[in-house]
């Protein structure tokens, strides 16, 4: 009778059922809380652009987009304003040049050197250091750029004065140099050892592999980390906001202060302006245009991946 | 020329040929150009040391516990970074609360649950260009969207607004780590936990997670550290500068102005007063101090459960 009874149960295929309507609910609702917390990312980018063009819209009633391309002078607080955006694009061109001229090269060797010459164990101890150096907050840069580096460069530049873009560009470099430094790696890293082997076996040097043969293979991930690079310096603002200076001037002397876009936020929000002033405007027309650099740089940056990535099995 | 059958046949002869291995030459080169990777590797660390020995000799006389425990002041002697202090661990606090949830929910949709369809990749997409984004532009953001619209929630430039902003910075780091963490955890896992008749989030929960929430817990600490250092947006929102009180321990707190140890730095670097630079020096010290905890713990938890891994 007992068995029976436990016979029939098993057959009957609706006891057999696990009560899984709650854990099929639960999958539901987990599903849509977590995709609604992806949409976030999308909303973080529809805010920006929205904000952006909104208030850039509001400004440009007020300052026709012609001056604010043609005139030569940046004046946006005096009563005589000025608003010459090449003034500030100019100048935060001419720090991110000078970082990138050091980033790139020095960045691209040192990724060659862990990669290709560094021996495991070594190469343990040195990521972790460049880690750190990529975690230093920007505004401890500003510190030494101003009060330890331009002090050194004055002593053998003259006329350096004490905001000037050159010394904010070069520890600008340095800040921006793990990054390249680690992304090059890895493309570099990624290169199978199958293209080496090759290489070395029509009787090239290692120097002739690297350059010849790695580099070239990796060069879709190593010109991603440039662009990235380039971005993060077009858009660092404490280092230059503290060691380049508050003075809008359209010049080409690394030696002088400039103001970049980013200090020129800075300034204006530690001012205060009222939220309806044109003042509060102008930053939002400064970031779209910061916005719009970084964006195309990005753009690039995806088009000649997915271009030029080399594929290995 | 040569009767040997196993040599090239009729291939022009090195000797008679223009081919000249000049391997001497090409090794010099060779040694030259490994001299200067090496220099160029070294770069780096000596900067870090020349910035470590730059900032303790300036600041390291001025640590003490008035220094830690004082409310800034306009007399430098007098000044001390309790505010900015207090300021950013409040702000370590809201980001995280805000940040993690999200970014390791986004995650996980991403990585274990969305169909790889077109909404998908314009999302993936959307996340690698907000890496790329210049911080400042999210303070622009916070200071719009947050600060300026939702004041009646926010309380205007607040904790909780500046929390805000910088959860948002942050979240694409958060996303990508968790993702990569998921991925790294073997397919056969899964395939186990559908077998046995587990549903999606019960496989992802019971069996998933615990392997990957080590990497996801690094990832979360490095971008946390990345917020603590950030002063661009925080300043763009409004944080003020000079701030003389705590802000009570409670949701009203939320809504209070603030300062951040990095704005407080910025703010003494900014004067012309020596003594004041040697107080950002301080500042930075320990700005530092908490920093490497932060990032020792993360690179810790990385070694310790890397080797647990199945």
């Amino acid at each position: 009778m007992n068995s029976h009874s436990s016979l029939a149960r098993s057959q009957n295929a609706e006891l057999w059922q696990p009560k899984r309507n709650l854990s099929k609910w639960s999958e539901q609702a987990v599903k849509y809380i977590f995709a609604t917390f992806a949409l976030i990312s999308v909303a973080t980018t529809l805010g920006i652009v929205f904000t952006l063009i909104f208030e850039t819209f509001e400004f440009f009633q007020e300052v026709s987009i012609f001056r604010f391309l043609t005139e030569t002078q940046w004046t946006p607080l005096f009563t005589n304003a000025k608003f010459g955006i090449w003034v500030l694009v100019s100048a935060t061109l001419m720090t991110s040049f000078i970082a990138v001229f050091v980033a790139l090269p020095v960045g691209l060797l040192a990724a060659i050197c862990l990669s290709e010459y560094a021996s495991p164990g070594l190469r343990r101890w040195l990521k972790p250091i460049l880690e750190i150096l990529a975690g230093v907050p920007s505004v401890v840069y500003g510190y030494f750029a101003l009060l330890f580096v331009t002090p050194i460069l004055q002593s053998f530049i003259p006329g350096l004065k004490t905001f000037n873009a050159l010394s904010a560009g070069l520890v600008m470099g340095i800040s921006i140099l793990p990054l390249v430094a680690s992304l090059s790696e890895d493309a570099i890293y990624a290169v199978p050892q199958s293209l080496r082997q090759g290489s070395y076996a029509l009787g090239t040097t290692k120097r002739e592999t690297i350059t010849g043969v790695v580099l070239p293979a990796a060069l879709s991930g190593i010109v991603a980390s440039f662009v990235l690079s380039v971005s993060r310096a077009v858009g660092e603002t404490m280092i230059v906001t503290v060691a380049a200076g508050a003075n809008p001037t359209l010049t080409l002397d690394p030696r002088v202060p400039v103001q970049t876009m980013t200090a020129f936020i800075v300034q204006v929000s530690l001012g205060d302006a009222p939220a309806t002033s044109l003042a509060f405007k102008t930053i939002f027309a400064v970031g779209m245009m910061l916005f719009l650099m970084t964006f195309i740089l990005n753009v690039f940056s995806f088009w000649f991946v997915r271009r030029f990535q080399e594929k290995y099995e | 020329m040569s009767s040997n059958p196993y040599s090239a046949p009729q291939l022009p002869d090195a000797h008679s040929s223009d081919f000249q291995p000049a391997l001497n030459k090409r090794y010099k080169l060779d040694r030259f150009f490994e001299f200067l990777t090496w220099i160029a590797t070294f770069v780096g660390l000596l900067v870090l040391m020349m910035l470590l020995y730059d900032v303790i000799s300036d600041g390291a006389s001025r640590l003490s516990w008035q220094f830690i425990s004082s409310f800034p002041s306009r007399r430098p002697a007098a000044a001390g970074l309790l505010s900015a202090l207090v300021g950013s661990i409040w702000l370590l606090c809201v980001t995280a609360i805000l940040s993690f949830p999200i970014g390791v929910g986004a995650g996980i949709f991403l990585e274990e649950f969305a169909p790889d369809n077109f909404f998908t990749q314009i999302i993936e997409i959307n996340i690698g260009n907000l890496a790329a984004v210049p911080s400042i532009i999210y303070g622009l953001l916070g200071l719009q969207v947050f600060s300026r619209i939702m004041r009646p929630i926010t309380g205007g430039p607040s904790v909780l607004t500046g929390g805000m902003t910088l959860a948002l910075l942050i979240l694409p780091i958060i996303i990508v780590a968790t993702r990569e963490s998921l991925r790294a955890v073997p397919n056969s896992l899964r395939q186990g936990g559908f077998a046995v008749g587990a549903t999606r989030w019960q496989v992802i929960r019971n069996l998933i997670l615990p392997q990957a929430i080590p990497g996801i817990l690094t990832g979360t600490i490095l971008a946390l550290s990345r917020a603590v250092g950030e002063t661009a947006p925080l300043i763009t929102i409004g944080a003020l500068t000079f701030i003389a009180f705590l802000p009570p321990l409670s949701l009203e707190g939320l809504q209070t102005d603030f300062t951040a140890l990095p704005i407080q730095i910025y703010n003494w670097v900014s004067r012309p007063q020596p003594e004041f630079h040697t107080n950002a020096a301080a500042g930075i010290i320990v700005l530092m101090v908490v920093l490497l905890t932060m990032n020792t713990t993360a690179v810790l938890l990385r070694n310790k459960f890397q080797k647990g891994r199945i």
